[in-house]
């Protein structure tokens, strides 16, 4: 039997790319590590090592073809013994991988057959380039895209509208607000010429070049202060920061330095800087890397959050934290950067800080959330009408100041909420806003307000772990029929 | 993640870095002297009174006071553009602010938490601003305020301004670690910066040898080819040489410098602080010997300035000193609605 040569996955959201170039040709020896193809992904170009050796008998899949799902057989390899001018391409085995790979489920199994062709690459990479998140997709939290939010009031009607990832929606953000305001400027670890580790940045350093697009050293601590003691001298800094959870190295400056100064000097030292990079849980890179700060930081008088869903709120509230006379911890989430949106195509398209959006009209529960939540929320509603539960959903977007005027107005339609929360419940956004609900909102109380979080513990590694976990759609909708009383 | 492409053979940095001069000790005029001299003791005029109010119960919290180091900032302060580069500090930061030509009414009624101190009260002794001089702060974290100097000299590169920033920080930050990342990226980007090392012998209580493996502290810069100087902090006109050797050398492009001044505080580390680490016999050998104030009177003498003269401007100091305290001690106390105002510049 010929060994099949699958397109793996190469990134934790990875689900489908361009296979770019072969560099092999059919007929050609393979011994194990040799670079088969390049291949692109939405972060990057990447090279494909054989894993196993024999002759290159069939190319399935031409160089330059796009959209090329995880999964799907590329090539065949005749082993030893066999012929590989007899080898034939088996017919639609393509086709059958695509439609598995659609489905969320399907892509568990999508992920456990590449896992074996897929292995020796990733292990590869991570050795190269440790701190970035290079795992396999899980997609625990990804079912969420499904889910459409409504479209936006704020959107001029007859606005016309471009389909954008959020990646692509937070790089055109910072290019806009660069090109306007040379007084902003973006520094990060690999932000520059390694187009961003996620790739928020792509094409930045060739438009700005390196004195507005600046690689830093690895030292978050040294970097946010330098940023920040920048913005303090009159410069507009946007600090990647390449997840949030090395920002914890960095925090003193977010909160004592970027967060105070502008109270402790009467007014006089401003500091308007953005930090910004992804948030929450990825996908299986356990506990020190999969963890919500947006309670940490929205805890902090004197500094803005911002946490959003869809890149329509992720480009316009970058741009306005861009504009901010204030210092702005910007939280975006992994698994969102591929997430396709409708973006408003717009020469100046921007979103108010510090307002929430009502993406779903309902009158039985009201579901709370922000950033990645909003799409499990969504999901959740789609079942709950199902069994005749309306949800309104109102998507934060901002986490300090918190739009509480939006909860409670929520609240008095529909007397009973449900926040929803990827991560911890101790201390949580959900936990504030139960509070603010009892202290504001009691007479509109028919049933007590509930938390639906991540589970109280460090994220765990093992699949099945991270699974139960997380927040996810069943929970949510668990919990919004009981305080419906269903 | 793309693999990289095969790393470029980085240009070999020259094998032996350039050093600035030795600096001399600084010739300057009778008037410059005078100038110096009169900086000099309102610093010291103005900490006594800071003391004797905080003893009053008239300053809260902590209180760090700048007695015996005088020299430092106003013969490094003296010699820079204005209207040009910046300065950060720690929370010593009284002396920086009066070496500035701030108003000592206003860094007064800091101190008493008073409306009209320099930041309406709000930031105290350790949190004192002038962002219209320049001077950036006042910090309260030991060390942060390297980073965050390196970040204003990043902004004069940025900027292309021709101005630098004279970033201080006393022995005990020299330890800190985010110091360090600063001095790698002020290197590798040659930055306009004099990270000013004020080693006062003391981190609170700890001595210098007590907690640094390399207790000369100039050569802190060495693995970032960063190069120190080490200058006799008690001297002004020493500092005041050594300025120029630093600032000419950062104007001149070629990036970060380090000056160690030997200093020495007369008082506690705050006022708080009993000061039980060291003897009172070593406190007195250093006011007798090393005074920067007394030092400086041989050269006014030598250049011709009276007895009579100094004492007229001991005088005249002493007058806006307690002008100063009477002002700090009777300014009202900030309005109960300044509480809310300042947490962020705009509305949303």
């Amino acid at each position: 039997m010929p060994i099949e040569l699958k397109m793996p996955a190469l990134s934790p959201t990875m689900e489908e790319g361009t296979l770019a170039k072969w560099l092999v040709k059919e007929g050609d020896a393979i011994a194990a590590g040799d670079i088969m193809a390049e291949i692109e992904t939405d972060k990057a170009t990447m090279e494909f090592e054989a894993v196993d050796e024999g002759t290159l008998a069939k190319i399935l899949v031409e160089e330059g073809t796009d959209e090329v799902k995880v999964g799907t057989v590329i090539a065949l390899i005749a082993e030893e013994g066999e012929d590989a001018s007899e080898i034939e391409a088996p017919a639609d085995k393509s086709a059958e991988d695509d439609e598995k790979s659609d489905s969320g489920e399907a892509d568990e199994d999508a992920k456990s057959e590449e896992e074996e062709d897929g292995q020796e690459t990733d292990e590869g990479e991570k050795s190269d380039d440790g701190e970035t998140a290079a795992t396999e997709p899980t997609n625990v939290l990804d079912d969420a895209s499904e889910a459409k939010p409504r479209a936006d009031l704020d959107i001029p009607e007859g606005t016309s509208m471009v389909t954008q990832t959020v990646r692509e929606a937070l790089r055109d953000a910072m290019a806009e607000e660069m090109r306007a305001d040379d007084r902003v400027f973006v520094m990060g670890e690999e932000v520059a010429e390694y187009q961003g580790a996620y790739k928020v940045t792509q094409g930045l350093l060739d438009e700005f070049g390196p004195k507005r697009v600046i690689d830093t050293p690895i030292t978050e601590y040294g970097f946010a202060g330098v940023g920040t003691g920048a913005a303090m001298g009159g410069l507009r800094p946007i600090v990647e920061f390449m997840t949030f959870n090395f920002a914890m190295q960095a925090i003193d400056h977010i909160v004592n330095s970027a967060g105070k100064t502008n109270y402790m000097s009467g007014g006089q030292m401003r500091c308007p800087v953005v930090f910004r990079g992804p948030n929450g849980a990825a996908s299986r890179v356990a506990a020190q890397h999969s963890q919500n700060y947006g309670p940490w930081y929205a805890s902090v008088p004197g500094l803005v959050v911002i946490s959003p869903y869809s890149a329509a709120d992720a480009k316009g509230l970058l741009k306005s934290a861009i504009r901010s006379e204030d210092p702005v911890v910007f939280l975006e989430n992994e698994l969102l950067y591929g997430h396709s949106f409708e973006v408003p195509e717009l020469d100046d398209w921007t979103v108010p800080i510090g307002k929430a959006r009502r993406v779903r009209e309902g009158s039985d529960v009201s579901l709370v959330s922000y950033s990645i939540g909003v799409g499990i929320a969504l999901e959740a509603a789609e079942r709950l009408a199902g069994e005749g539960i309306e949800a309104d959903i109102i998507d934060l977007r901002t986490l300090r100041p918190l739009d509480k005027a939006a909860v409670l107005e929520s609240l008095k339609r529909t007397n009973r909420m449900v926040v929803v929360e990827e991560g911890w419940p101790t201390c949580s956004i959900a936990s504030e806003i139960a509070a603010i609900c009892m202290e504001e909102g009691f007479d509109d109380l028919d049933a007590p307000v509930t938390r639906v979080t991540n589970e109280d513990v460090p994220m765990p590694y093992a699949a099945n772990l991270e699974r139960l976990a997380l927040v996810d759609v069943d929970k949510v909708v668990k919990a919004a029929k009981a305080v419906c009383y269903r | 993640m793309a693999k990289q492409p095969a790393k470029k053979k980085s240009e070999s940095k020259e094998a032996e870095r350039e050093r600035p001069p030795q600096p001399d000790r600084y010739e300057a005029d009778k008037d410059q002297l005078l100038a110096y001299y009169r900086q000099m003791l309102l610093i010291r005029r103005f900490e006594e009174k800071a003391g004797q109010l905080y003893g009053l119960g008239l300053i809260g919290g902590f209180c760090h006071l700048y007695i015996g180091q005088e020299a430092v900032a106003v013969g490094l302060q003296s010699a820079l553009d204005g209207d040009l580069d910046s300065v950060i500090t720690g929370y010593r930061d009284h002396g920086h602010m009066l070496a500035y030509g701030l108003d000592p009414k206003e860094i007064m009624a800091e101190l008493t938490g008073r409306a009209a101190g320099n930041a309406g009260g709000k930031g105290g002794s350790m949190h004192m601003f002038s962002v219209e001089k320049r001077f950036y702060g006042g910090h309260g974290i030991v060390g942060a305020q390297v980073p965050l100097g390196t970040g204003l000299a990043f902004a004069h590169k940025y900027r292309e301004d021709g101005g630098l920033c004279l970033a201080y920080f006393g022995d005990g930050a020299a330890n800190q670690g985010q110091v360090y990342e600063a001095f790698n990226m002020a290197e590798l980007w040659k930055l306009p910066i004099i990270f000013v090392i004020e080693n006062n012998q003391y981190a609170m209580g700890t001595s210098v040898n007590r907690s640094s493996a390399e207790d000369q502290l100039f050569k802190r810069g060495d693995s970032f080819r960063i190069p120190g100087l080490q200058i006799n902090g008690m001297d002004v006109l020493d500092v005041r040489g050594a300025a120029e050797v630093a600032i000419d050398w950062v104007r001149a492009g070629k990036g970060p410098i380090i000056l160690e001044l030997k200093t020495y505080r007369y008082r506690g580390h705050s006022m708080s602080d009993p000061a039980k680490y060291r003897s009172r016999e070593e406190v007195q050998s250093m006011r007798d010997k090393s005074d920067p104030i007394e030092g400086i009177k041989k050269d006014l003498d030598k250049a011709g300035v009276s007895e009579e003269e100094l004492k007229s401007i001991d005088k005249e100091i002493k007058g806006v000193v307690a002008e100063a305290a009477d002002f700090a001690e009777s300014a009202p106390e900030p309005e109960p609605e300044e509480l809310y105002t300042d947490v962020l510049v705009e509305s949303y």
